[in-house]
């Protein structure tokens, strides 16, 4: 438990034992997990802090100098700035594009999941709730949904819709939807049997009321688990259909992007432009993933003893 | 002549995070040629693992720290894994509890039958499969022929229970184990299978440990009986003299608790309390704290007294007087 | 088992219809068909003569008849780009993916039973954990990222394996294949071993839990007791309790294997539907994009229908309690 307090965790004096605090103690107990929560942090605020910290604003097309094309990882360009990670073909630093990559990338990431677990949790809900037919029509499209690929799914959305982070975004909704929603329904119904909704329905609460003040807080664990790893499947497939060129457009690349603009210039041996981002996606990707999977060991009461 | 099984303070110990389990803890026993021990007590008194001790298939974390097991002389504590498994199914064969779980669902009875056929001696498949026919047929398997083609879930559980008998008995082993094999079987199979059994016993010179909880199926199987309780022997001997006369409490009141037609109307007795966690097991009789008859003398580990002939408790306070029946 | 294989044929067939309608709406209802069926360079009074002829001024219903009858008839468009039927382009480059996906099946049983059943006997070695941490990351890992480093690494800097095609074919059964050339062999390893990154993960894991969990049961001890030998316990009796349910979700698996194969071809430039479709996206070749969707929903549609016919026939119990 020494990592506990190296972590600096709020766990000094745990007086009362509220359910948040173990939650708390009981995650910074995996260093696996605290390392990924940590690695995850720091990319967020690189996203968020983007036009603060990177040296170059890759967007501006005025800063690019196409002369600067394709350098070498440290070197110097004719602005005089040092392109710890190289350039692309554009002249445009790697390290900033990743960082600015990296907004683009989460953005489209997070608010597809979330957006997805906004539709898919009150859809859930609902058919938890009614029951029925309603359960039974939903429950049919989750399944029909579930049962083809997730890339198949988004193919033939994109190929609809066009490209653009809003199509993207609207894409990665429809295919992830219902992972939230079986997994709120799961849960629900559990809990709808329960005495004390038996008890709000004697006490004539609305339905709104019931559904998401009493019904929906007791399915936060498993959607908070099912969340982070949609998150990271969200940006992996984004990244992919991005890579495909089927994703955002190009004025506002993301890792995917990057990663396919520099694919040509890898088979001659300019690894740079493809790794670096690649890297990124990478370390991104596996981070959410630690911080998700101990969530579940953590939240899932049936492995608790 | 060397009895077929000797077993001398026999110790299996379980070695989880929680801390040692000693699940056999000095257990002795002999099986003669031919006869029948009975092996009872409660779940988790330490038979079972005893039986496994013997054939030497004791899961990880537990292991045999201690003791002698000489089947016909030979130790088998000592023995090497392969030595073991030409034994097992061989010499020592074993049966076990719950039919519908030890046949394979995915493999044909002939499968399963020919392998352990061919375990152990060269021949070739038609003479295994002649073999595997002729024994279902000896334990009561009609058209055994057709019944070789089928999958165990063609069966019945006494007719699984039939099929394990009867690859227990095919290579007329010195030894067979048997754990409870009535237990999940309807009470006129558990009959028919215990006479098919004493049968072929006879028949084959075959010595049986017969472990179960149930007195009523050891009063008309087995010749001797031993009475295992928190891993330890607590009294052993003849059977009729053991459920005749019991000396240590808590075979008085195992026998107290088995509803029998002569008590009608009586109450059943039954033995308070829980058997006590093997992890924290306090000093001396293990039995002390649901014996009505313990007393400071308890507080010390007794030994397994010879208290008849042929007789022995594990008691300071046996019940040497008459039992009011 | 009749009773059960025609309900489970009728709900296969529903949920075509159902897929159907979703392609048909997709292509007739959001975006705009005249764009999307018509070339782009047909002048005005070609586009009046074309909307006639593709009955685009019926009403949406009987415009889904229409469809129909010539999906039925195997008329699923011509292609803008290759003014050939938009079926024959794919039904030309099936093999190829065909090829992909079931060399990246084979690939992930031949690397990820053994794995597995390593990680499954030996739970607590080095070994072991190594396999279960590798097997998150192909979960985790996208495919397109690992493909590229493998062009890095075995490619570019090694120079051991080609990077792109399908390298030299030879013909079996009137189709080009390239596993029966060395050159093709040496193409075809590394897009396969990409595409079969996921489920060699799936494959260790699902190994995995079968193993220990059949190691528990009865029937393993009672064979040991039998006197069988270890090889003997494991290789025939957990084994073959093991191979159903992994077989089957391989099995499963070949309708996204396909699916996902969109990527890997586009990495590898493999040319099979995948990349097809992909291209045919980025030039809005719709009927092609049309024709992909449909051919490869059905094919979904039958893998799953098979896979549950084969699972009731592989495992007696299923087979039984069918029957009764």
């Amino acid at each position: 438990m020494s990592d506990v307090t190296a972590s600096g965790a709020p766990v000094a004096e745990p007086k009362v034992e509220t359910p948040f605090r173990r939650f708390v103690s009981e995650f910074f107990a995996s260093k696996t997990a605290t390392l990924g929560l940590v690695v995850f942090t720091i990319i967020a605020l690189l996203a968020i802090l983007a036009p603060w910290i990177a040296p170059q604003n890759p967007y501006d097309l005025a800063q690019l100098d196409i002369m600067d094309g394709r350098l070498e990882p440290g070197a110097v360009g004719g602005s005089g700035i040092t392109h710890w990670l190289g350039t692309d073909d554009q002249g445009r630093d790697m390290l900033s594009g990743i960082i600015y990559g990296l907004r683009i990338s989460l953005l489209v990431g997070a608010g597809s999941a979330l957006i997805a677990c906004l539709v898919g949790a009150s859809l859930g809900l609902l058919a938890a709730y009614a029951g029925g037919r309603t359960d039974s029509v939903i429950m049919r499209v989750v399944d029909l949904q579930l049962s083809f690929p997730t890339i198949l799914a988004a193919l033939m959305i994109l190929a609809f819709l066009g490209k653009g982070i809003l199509n993207v975004v609207i894409a990665l909704v429809i295919v992830e939807w219902a992972y939230y929603a079986r997994t709120v329904r799961g849960s629900a119904l559990v809990e709808r049997n329960k005495e004390y909704i038996e008890a709000a329905r004697c006490l004539a609460l609305p339905t709104r009321r019931i559904l998401f003040g009493h019904l929906f807080p007791n399915c936060l664990p498993p959607l908070i688990v099912v969340g982070t790893m949609q998150v990271a499947r969200a940006i992996a497939l984004e990244a992919t259909l991005s890579f495909l060129g089927l994703g955002v457009p190009i004025t506002e690349p993301s890792l995917g992007l990057l990663i396919a603009n520099g694919f040509e210039y890898m088979l001659s041996g300019k690894y740079w432009i493809s790794f670096y981002p690649g890297i990124a996606l990478l370390v991104t990707i596996v981070s959410i993933n630690l911080v998700g999977d101990h969530l579940r060991d953590v939240l899932n009461p049936r492995l608790k003893k | 002549m060397t009895a077929t099984l000797e077993v001398r303070d026999l110790r299996t110990h379980f070695f989880t995070r929680a801390g040692i389990v000693k699940a056999v803890d000095g257990v002795s026993f002999t099986v003669e040629r031919g006869k029948v021990l009975g092996l009872v007590g409660e779940s988790g008194s330490g038979k079972s693992v005893t039986g496994f001790s013997i054939i030497g298939l004791v899961d990880p974390p537990g292991r045999v720290t201690g003791g002698q097991i000489l089947f016909k002389g030979r130790d088998l504590a000592s023995a090497s894994e392969e030595e073991m498994r030409r034994l097992r199914g061989n010499r020592i064969a074993m049966i076990f509890q719950d039919p519908m779980m030890t046949l394979n669902p995915v493999l044909r009875v002939d499968t399963q039958m020919i392998e352990t056929v061919q375990a152990h001696q060269k021949v070739d498949r038609e003479t295994a499969r002649q073999r595997a026919r002729d024994t279902l047929g000896m334990v009561g398997i009609p058209s055994p022929d057709e019944r070789l083609k089928s999958y165990p879930h063609q069966f019945s559980g006494g007719m699984r229970q039939r099929v394990a008998i009867a690859i227990a008995l095919l290579h007329k082993p010195d030894l067979i184990i048997a754990d409870e094999p009535t237990t999940a079987l309807d009470v006129t199979i558990q009959g028919q299978i215990l006479a098919e059994v004493q049968k072929l016993a006879a028949q084959t010179g075959t010595s049986l440990i017969w472990i179960t909880h149930d007195l009523s199926v050891v009063a008309g199987l087995a010749d001797d009986v031993a009475v295992m309780y928190a891993g330890r022997v607590v009294e052993d001997g003849p059977v009729s003299q053991v459920l005749d006369a019991p000396l240590h409490p808590y075979t008085v009141g195992l026998i107290g608790s088995v509803p029998s037609r002569n008590k009608r109307g009586e109450k059943l007795r039954q033995i308070p309390g829980m058997t006590p966690s093997l992890l924290s097991l306090p000093p001396g009789c293990a039995f002390q704290s649901r014996c009505a008859r313990a007393d400071a003398a308890c507080r010390q580990d007794p030994d397994l007294f010879a208290l008849r002939e042929g007789q022995r408790a594990r008691c300071f306070h046996p019940h040497l007087e008459a039992i009011p029946a | 088992m009749t009773v059960y294989l025609l309900r489970r044929i009728l709900q296969s067939f529903m949920v075509l219809v159902a897929m159907s309608i979703i392609v048909f709406v997709g292509v007739y209802a959001v975006g705009d068909p005249v764009e999307i069926l018509i070339s782009p360079d047909a002048d005005q009074l070609e586009r009046e003569r074309a909307i006639r002829a593709l009955g685009l001024d019926l009403p949406l219903w009987e415009q889904y008849l229409v469809f129909v009858q010539r999906a039925l008839q195997g008329d699923l468009g011509r292609s803008f780009v290759f003014n050939e039927p938009a079926l024959q382009i794919i039904l030309q480059r099936m093999p190829a993916t065909l090829e992909l996906a079931f060399g990246s099946m084979f690939l992930s049983i031949l690397i990820g039973l053994p794995l597995g059943l390593y990680a499954g006997l030996k739970p607590d070695s080095v070994a072991s954990k190594t396999i279960m941490a590798g097997s998150i990351l192909g979960f985790s890992l996208p495919t397109f990222w690992v493909g590229l480093m493998l062009i890095m690494v075995f490619a570019v800097q090694l120079g051991w394996l080609p990077s792109t095609g399908r390298g030299e074919t030879a013909t079996l059964f009137g189709l080009q294949w390239s596993f029966l050339t060395a050159n093709g062999l040496a193409h075809i390893l590394m897009p396969a071993f990409n595409l079969a990154l996921f489920k060699i993960s799936l494959v260790i894991r699902l190994t995995r839990a079968g193993v220990r969990e059949t190691m528990l049961m009865d029937y393993v001890k009672f064979a040991r007791a039998k006197g069988l030998s270890q090889n003997r316990v494991i290789f025939v009796h957990v084994f073959k309790n093991i191979l159903i349910p992994v077989v089957t979700v391989v099995g499963l698996e070949l309708g996204s294997t396909i699916a996902f194969s969109v990527v890997t071809e586009s990495v590898f430039a493999w040319p099979g539907m995948g990349k097809l479709i992909i291209d045919s996206i980025n030039v809005l070749d719709r009927p092609v994009i049309v024709a992909y969707l449909m051919i490869i929903v059905l094919m979904f549609i039958v893998i799953n229908l098979v896979v549950d016919i084969l699972y009731s026939v592989l495992d007696p119990r299923v087979r039984l309690e069918a029957k009764a």
